[in-house]
């Protein structure tokens, strides 16, 4: 970083250029800068809403597509991510207070045999900040504490991930005892992981496989719209 | 019968000890990249590469890898070039047998072999991003429990290279001698 970079005061920048160095400092992953510039938008009388929007999710939807290109990797992600969570982390009580839109709830965890959360994790935080409420399963999860969730949360989505080849095909195990029981049609089944493609989604009778955080909102969107249309 | 060994790069010094303990002497072997395994999805097409670079000049050509992460693409690839793979996830499974290997169901141990216990730093630490951002590590490594060094050779050095990397995962270490497991049988069983 340059010194011109070290001396540059947050708080002496215009809101749009502010919003543009949370983009830059969320890349870099650079946390206390996101803590204190989200803390100046609050003192400018931003709506919660409008800084996780604008600012947050729009910087982390900047850095899921360099890591779709292969411009950035895993640890870079990580770092963004441990940033917007502590954006998150000051607005999330806020949001609460002043209202966000909620656009559905979603049920979410790895499958059981499988602790990888990283993905998970990110797809929860870019859920939450599209205006998802999120119930996070954590890991290793069987199918009744899938199904006891969706049923106790009256929740919308059920996303499944996994890491590895040797557990993804328990997402299917999943999905065929909710045939069984009836109730596969009463949710929308996304599934996602580093293994995992769409053809793979389709045979096991997901909705959709989603390859990243950022097309899971967007799915998500989509098919909480077609269902909002058809009711 | 003269037989090509197309290998992980991984198992490099496993499948000469094999070749030269068993005086296996019409194998020969050529190895792909270890760190193909960072972009598993790559590895069916490098294989098909080698093999159909070395096709006519064997009369037998075997794929040293398991699936390792292909989620089924590379048995794919293989059934299609007509030459056959190890058998098993991944080579933590084979080399403690894959039967073994599945009763035991762990789910929240780690693994190196002697290849990773050789190149901790290379292939896991380092492209993981620990020497820059070591306060990353608890975000990969949180839901683990211990690191298990599965161990083809009687090697001190290796063992405390194990030791001294779990102490970095801040996870328990285990250590447990496997010699060359499903790696060995496969490629006994190959027609000489």
């Amino acid at each position: 970083m340059s010194d011109e970079e070290d001396d540059l005061i947050l708080d002496e920048l215009s809101d749009e250029d502010l919003v543009l160095q949370m983009h830059d400092d969320l890349y870099d992953g650079m946390a206390d800068e996101i803590d204190e510039a989200v803390r100046i938008l609050l003192k400018r009388n931003w709506l919660p809403y409008d800084i996780l929007t604008k600012s947050l999710v729009e910087g982390m939807r900047i850095v899921g597509i360099d890591f779709r290109d292969g411009i950035l990797f895993v640890p870079e992600v990580l770092l963004a991510a441990g940033a917007m969570k502590k954006g998150m982390g000051i607005l999330k009580p806020l949001l609460i207070e002043t209202g966000a839109p909620q656009l559905g709830k979603m049920v979410i965890g790895t499958v059981k045999g499988d602790i990888h959360d990283i993905g998970k994790n990110l797809v929860a935080m870019m859920m939450e900040g599209a205006g998802f409420e999120v119930i996070d399963l954590g890991i290793n999860n069987p199918v009744e504490d899938y199904i006891d969730a969706l049923k106790r949360e009256n929740a919308d989505i059920l996303g499944m991930s996994a890491l590895l080849t040797t557990t993804m095909p328990y997402m299917k195990v999943v999905i065929d005892t909710m045939k069984e029981q009836g109730i596969r049609d009463d949710y929308i089944v996304l599934v996602g992981g580093a293994p995992l493609n769409e053809e793979f989604g389709k045979a096991i009778g997901s909705d959709a496989y989603c390859r990243d955080a950022a097309v899971t909102v967007e799915t998500a969107k989509e098919f909480m719209a077609r269902r909002h249309n058809q009711l | 019968m003269q037989t090509l060994i197309i290998a992980c790069g991984a198992l490099a010094r496993e499948v000469l000890a094999l070749i030269e303990l068993n005086g296996w002497q019409h194998m020969e072997l050529s190895c792909l990249p270890a760190d193909l395994h960072l972009r598993p999805e790559k590895i069916p097409d490098a294989v098909e590469a080698a093999v159909e670079a070395a096709r006519g000049r064997y009369e037998q050509i075997f794929v040293a890898y398991a699936d390792c992460g292909t989620g089924g693409l590379l048995k794919a690839r293989c059934d299609a070039l007509g030459v056959d793979m190890i058998s098993g996830p991944h080579c933590y499974s084979f080399f403690e047998g894959n039967e073994a290997f599945t009763a035991r169901g762990e789910v929240t141990s780690f693994y190196l072999t002697d290849f990773l216990a050789r190149q901790f730093d290379a292939f896991v630490w380092r492209p993981m991003g620990l020497d820059k951002h070591p306060e990353l590590r608890d975000m990969y490594f949180g839901n683990y429990e211990k690191l298990v060094y599965l161990a083809q050779t009687e090697d001190e050095s290796l063992t405390a290279a194990a030791t001294l990397a779990a102490q970095k995962l801040g996870l328990k270490f285990e250590r447990r001698f496997t010699g060359y497991g499903d790696l060995s049988s496969s490629l006994g069983a190959l027609p000489h």
